[in-house]
């Protein structure tokens, strides 16, 4: 049933399909991030199709395996009518992050709003036309984007600074308002390190 | 000296007319979960209003990265914190379609009693708490003691009360204890008469219809573009049950309906989630029925299972394998899945990345309240302030599942 969205999407769209495959029963359509809300759209609006349920939209950064555009959005849809499902992908962005824009999918689905703020809020991928675009989880004054690879996951941005009063041990400092000291499970590093993380080895 | 009101006659009076904006949350009395609500009120209308998220943020997608896929389990828990049997079950899931193998029929049916006992708890929550915030205090704590009876089943089994930790990759953590069926027989009557007890109180209660009924709607469309799913979509006359739609386990030996509502409105969800634990009931009759005595709970395969603990001590090739497991971790082939289960609050999707190695390289939760959150906004603009407590009770947002 969803192979057969697939073949439709080749149809309409031909050379803008980049790649599908049906890994563990998935139907999946990597497309060219230029028509990237053209495709949405058709899959709302053809009535064979008829993707009306919005799942999912996210990011996948895929920094350490090395892919050139670094980032995939990654959007789940489903349709009430007929009860199939399909996930369409782009991939975006330089290395160093920048570039990593894509059009909104909020004209479409009322409810991409959130998830492409969250989107944008973890990964730093920026929706055109989407009408609120700000942090959602994390606050105005965060910097850097934390589900990235290279944001260090043992890095503080404290809203209020730690105190530091000369005399006193912790729990003044990183630890203050835990019960119990931080626990260092990297070996090679303190909880300070704000290097960006390497990828583990092979 | 001369009175003051003499000369003001009424038409000289001037309210202030410009709109007063008004903060409710992130730690308000009357709103479970810490949520910021900023409304903008012209009187006491609601003319705008911003729902403002995360302040539960732990970063649950970002501390996945850094464990094996069996470490998950525990974060999972946390996440929605009054079902985590449900997160547990669906994360194991998730990871057992990737690896492509099928737990026993006996697990299968664990799973789905313990399951469903998760959902009853997360619904009677979610109703109680409703309530609660509009003033009827006493169906809550019927259904807190209705609760307290699940819990003390699930204590007996898992050894916890609330974050169980239970879920394996290949099975569960322990087999059903001896008496598994007859306590939750037992038990299951007293949940039910609580649970008629609360519905008589409220029902029929003028005051509680009033602030429900007609309060908070949405289209069947809208909720679908919003991404609603569970008892708040049913609510709009949606069939969607992913139980039903695409059952997993043994789903599709049971019997039970779908209750769907007609208006989308406060009323409708809240008997929505009355009715799902009556069918709920169902579903653990029927499983307890069907479910084998005897068996194994675990897949036998030595990739994924521990070994037995007396083995480990004994014999070397086991202490490898034991070895192998914990500090690896298990070994998910490399590649994309989504997979989906019904949560205590819709469709509780993982979405994860392998790159076949014993890490997660990437694993996102689609939590079911963060789009049925993102409602919120619509529903209660044009409202009035009193309204907003039971349309922001009736979708049962969970912290932990909603920021992560």
């Amino acid at each position: 049933m969803s192979k057969q969205i697939l073949e439709l999407l080749q149809a309409r769209f031909p050379g803008a399909i980049l790649e599908t495959h049906s890994q563990f029963g998935d139907d999946t359509a990597v497309v060219d991030p230029a028509v990237w809300r053209e495709v949405a759209r058709f899959l709302r609006e053809d009535p064979r199709i008829d993707m009306d349920m919005f799942v999912d939209l996210t990011a996948v950064d895929y920094l350490w395996q090395g892919a050139y555009p670094r980032f995939e959005v990654v959007c789940h849809l489903r349709s009430l009518q007929y009860g199939h499902r399909i996930r369409i992908k782009a991939r975006i962005g330089e290395e160093d992050g920048s570039g990593a824009d894509i059009d909104s999918l909020q004209p479409i689905w009322k409810g991409a709003n959130w998830f492409e703020r969250e989107c944008f809020d973890m990964f730093g991928v920026v929706f055109r036309g989407h009408p609120d675009l700000r942090r959602i989880l994390m606050y105005p004054e965060f910097q850097g984007h934390p589900l990235r690879k290279d944001y260090p996951a043992q890095k503080y941005q404290p809203l209020i600074p730690f105190r530091d009063v000369p005399d006193k041990l912790p729990p003044f400092g990183p630890d203050e308002g835990m019960s119990f000291g931080r626990q260092i499970h990297d070996q090679h590093a303190g909880y300070a390190n704000e290097e960006a993380p390497k990828p583990p080895e092979a | 000296m001369e009175p003051l009101d003499l000369d003001i006659s009424e038409g000289e009076l001037e309210l202030p007319s410009e709109p007063m904006m008004l903060n409710m949350g992130p730690s308000h009395p009357a709103m479970h979960g810490t949520i910021r609500i900023v409304v903008e009120l012209s009187g006491e209308l609601i003319t705008k209003a911003d729902v403002q998220i995360g302040y539960l943020h732990r970063g649950f997608e970002k501390m996945c990265e850094r464990g094996t896929w069996t470490q998950v389990f525990p974060y999972v828990d946390r996440c929605n914190y009054v079902s985590p049997m449900l997160n547990n079950v669906g994360f194991a899931l998730a990871v057992e379609k990737m690896m492509g193998v099928t737990v026993p029929e006996r697990c299968q049916y664990y799973r789905v009693v313990l399951g469903e006992l998760a959902r009853i708890c997360d619904h009677m929550i979610c109703n109680g708490a409703m309530c609660m915030e509009l003033g009827a205090f006493t169906p809550f704590l019927y259904h807190a003691r209705a609760r307290d009876i699940i819990w003390d089943i699930f204590e007996e089994e898992t050894g916890a009360r609330v974050t169980h930790s239970f879920g394996r990759v290949g099975g569960m953590a322990a087999p059903p204890t001896q008496y598994f069926k007859e306590m939750i027989r037992a038990g299951l009557p007293r949940v039910q008469k609580f649970l008629s007890d609360s519905e008589r109180l409220l029902v029929k209660n003028r005051i509680f219809l009033d602030r429900l009924e007609g309060v908070g709607r949405i289209s069947k469309e809208d909720a679908l573009a919003l991404g609603w799913t569970g008892p708040t979509l049913r609510s709009t006359g949606a069939a969607y049950d992913v139980r039903r739609a695409h059952p997993y386990l043994v789903y599709d030996r049971m019997e039970f309906d779908v209750p769907v509502g007609t208006t989308g409105d406060n009323y409708d969800r809240f008997m929505c989630r009355m009715e799902e634990i009556r069918q709920s009931m169902r579903i653990i009759d029927q499983a307890l029925e069907q479910m084998p005595d005897e068996g194994p709970i675990n897949i036998d395969d030595p990739r994924i299972m521990l070994p037995p603990k007396g083995e480990v001590y004994t014999t070397i090739e086991a202490t490898i394998q034991h070895f192998k497991i914990v500090m690896e971790g298990i070994k998910v082939p490399a590649g994309e899945c989504y997979s989906y289960t019904e949560g205590g609050n819709g469709e509780l999707g993982f979405y994860m990345v392998s790159d076949g190695s014993g890490t997660p390289y990437r694993l996102r939760i689609r939590p079911p309240c963060f789009a049925v959150t993102q409602g919120l906004e619509q529903m209660i603009t044009g409202l009035m302030i009193p309204d907003v407590v039971p349309t922001f009770g009736s979708l049962n947002m969970i912290g932990g599942e909603c920021d992560h």
